[in-house]
């Protein structure tokens, strides 16, 4: 008999590599259907000349990324410069090791919850990395020694803790529901009814405020490519380019599980087993992502600071107030 | 393996805290900063208290301290504009002065044998949350709403200084 | 307390493992042809203006600040969200009343104009 704790870092393996592979392939998917949906969106094609139906796209792109030359501006921070676009795929990297993606499994006779790290904290381990994610666009930015590079990162920064503090309390219903940070938790809670059918303002608030963390359409003004080129990573190239191009990416794909974690049920669906479930509701909201960006013009910064602060920040604070009261009739 | 790790991470934390006051450039030293406090929040963790590690990275790394990349970058204080200030024997007294107060603290506590109704079983069993959650809510109600009041005066005092200038 | 976080340790090395080899990776195997032009800034072809270090609106600034005070506002209300059931009416009131006051923050700070961008 082989001693407990082998087996459990096996499993541990397991999942890490599986949740690695996942998010990496995942992500260079996602960018492929972006482009052929966006195509599609715009009477186009979209890539489709590597591989069948363009399917090695993506592989071609990394081998380009890999061969492109690397340089670092003149006058750049050269340490910054290095570090910035790794703290963005870190960042994003880690984060999936506290969602949830189905149901727990039985192997070799013992219980498998499907999901990294089951923190008891997950809810506020997904926010304080997104609080961290910040970085490595401001001080990619920063180190460039660009203006454009520089206006770029500013403008995010300042986005992005404006939708952070929406986001932040567009969450405290879903713990007031659930009374836990667990996302797993979180999820068994919904097993009869999701929350974003419960408590719509929230998941409303919620949605928008994630549209706004992930830098796109209609919110992507820190890389506004008619005004300021291409924002913060203006003077990146080759793979380092690359490694802001799949932290923005992997960062879609963990915001639409967010979603579906924390607002539509996770895995729990009838008929279809659990991981069908919990990936085919992450495209769906990945889809909403990209149709968004195919079909909404840009916002105007003023009125994305306006929205942010004076629509979404009241809304979200009265949304807490409003289902603490409820919560407290139900209770009686 | 677990004083091991620990002493990876204070490694880590000090060797951070230095670069954060020898840093040539404003903008390396926030970031060492960030990275002191990602050291402590892993400390938190190791002392059971995740919601505090939690709270560490969210408030500190994750707000202040975008408010000081923030006026740092604002400001644009380049390594070529700074002027050299030289604060060789204040530095030498204040430091001295602050290893002998740590020194007389270690000496004088017992860190190894904390008495008291909460141990690390009842933290596991109540819950790190709960436990801050009752002493914030239930045994310290007054310092709480007065809390709010100073971020009341701290809103009000931020946008005056903010608005003189505009 | 350590074990339960051991797989995001493992996974945090991964992660700055994998920024790591692919950025030595690509600049071992890319071309390496600088030139001046190719260094100086992009600033859509034209010779670079002046230093990008340039001084910045106060108005993020005032963001920045807004947003601690109100990002620990949201820190407080976590643990009354999970602690809800047990504190019930009277953590209702007490949680009303520190809104309250923060919403009387929030109304001057709109009244005063600090949250418009002209």
């Amino acid at each position: 008999m082989m001693p407990d704790w082998i087996i459990t870092a096996i499993l541990v393996a397991i999942k890490l590599g599986f949740v690695l592979a996942l998010l990496l392939t995942g992500a260079a998917y996602l960018v492929l259907a972006e482009r052929k949906l966006l195509g599609r969106m715009q009477l186009r094609y979209g890539p489709n000349r590597v591989g069948p139906f363009g399917l090695m796209q993506p592989l071609a792109d990394a081998v380009k990324l890999l061969m492109k030359e690397d340089f670092i501006p003149a006058q750049g921070d050269k340490v910054l410069f290095f570090i910035a676009p790794g703290i963005a795929a870190v960042t994003a990297l880690i984060t999936f090791a506290v969602i949830p993606f189905g149901p727990p499994l039985r192997l070799f006779g013992r219980e498998m919850p499907l999901v990294v790290c089951d923190l008891n904290i997950g809810l506020l381990y997904f926010l304080g990395l997104s609080s961290l994610a910040v970085y490595g666009i401001a001080l990619g930015g920063w180190a460039s020694n660009s203006k454009y590079a520089l206006l770029g990162s500013i403008r995010a920064l300042a986005q992005l803790i404006s939708y952070e503090l929406s986001m932040g309390l567009s969450i405290v219903p879903v713990v007031l529901m659930a009374r836990s940070f667990s996302l797993t938790e979180i999820v068994n809670a919904q097993t009869h009814i999701p929350f974003a059918l419960l408590n719509p303002p929230a998941f409303l608030v919620f949605l928008i405020s994630v549209l706004a963390e992930s830098k796109r359409t209609p919110f992507d003004i820190p890389e506004a490519e008619n005004e300021i080129v291409a924002g913060f990573h203006t003077e990146y190239s080759g793979m380092r380019f690359g490694m802001f191009f799949v932290g923005e990416y992997i960062n879609v794909i963990i915001l639409s599980s967010m979603v579906t974690v924390l607002f539509l049920g996770g895995w729990h669906g009838p008929l279809l087993p659990g991981i069908v479930w919990f990936f085919g509701k992450v495209m769906l909201i990945a889809f909403l992502f990209i149709w968004t960006r195919g079909t909404l013009p840009r916002f105007r910064y003023d009125q994305l600071m306006h929205f942010g602060w004076k629509v979404l920040v009241p809304i979200a604070l009265l949304n807490v107030v409003v289902t603490g009261a409820i919560l407290l009739l139900l209770q009686g | 393996m677990q004083v091991l790790f620990f002493y990876l991470v204070a490694f880590v934390a000090v060797a951070s805290g230095l670069l954060v006051v020898t840093c040539k450039s404003p903008v390396n030293s926030a970031l060492a900063l960030v990275n002191t406090f990602f050291c402590l929040a892993i400390f938190y963790v190791m002392l059971h208290a995740p919601f505090m590690a939690a709270i560490q990275i969210m408030v500190y790394a994750g707000a202040i301290m975008v408010l000081i990349l923030f006026v740092i970058m604002l400001l644009n204080l380049g390594v070529e504009t700074m002027k050299k200030t030289t604060h060789t024997v204040w530095g030498i007294v204040a430091g001295s002065l602050v290893m002998m107060l740590t020194f007389f603290f270690i000496k004088r506590g017992q860190p190894a044998n904390i008495s008291g109704p909460i141990t690390n079983e009842v933290v596991e069993s109540v819950g790190h949350t709960q436990l801050i959650g009752k002493h914030i809510f239930v045994d310290f109600l007054l310092p709480f709403e007065i809390t709010s009041i100073l971020l009341l005066v701290a809103i009000v005092g931020a946008v005056i200084l903010a608005k003189k200038e505009v | 307390m350590l074990d339960s976080y051991l797989p995001i340790i493992v996974l945090i090395g991964i992660a700055v493992g994998f920024a790591i080899c692919t950025t030595i990776f690509s600049r071992l195997i890319g071309q390496k042809k600088p030139t001046e032009v190719k260094l100086a800034p992009y600033e859509c072809g034209m010779p670079p203006v002046g230093s990008a270090r340039e001084r910045m609106s106060m108005k993020f600034y005032i963001i920045a600040m807004l947003f601690i005070v109100f990002d620990i506002e949201a820190v407080f209300l976590y643990p009354w969200a999970v602690m809800f059931k047990k504190l019930g009416l009277f953590g209702f009131v007490e949680m009303g009343v520190f809104i309250a006051i923060l919403l009387v923050g929030y109304i001057y700070v709109w009244k005063k104009g600090a949250l418009e961008w002209e």
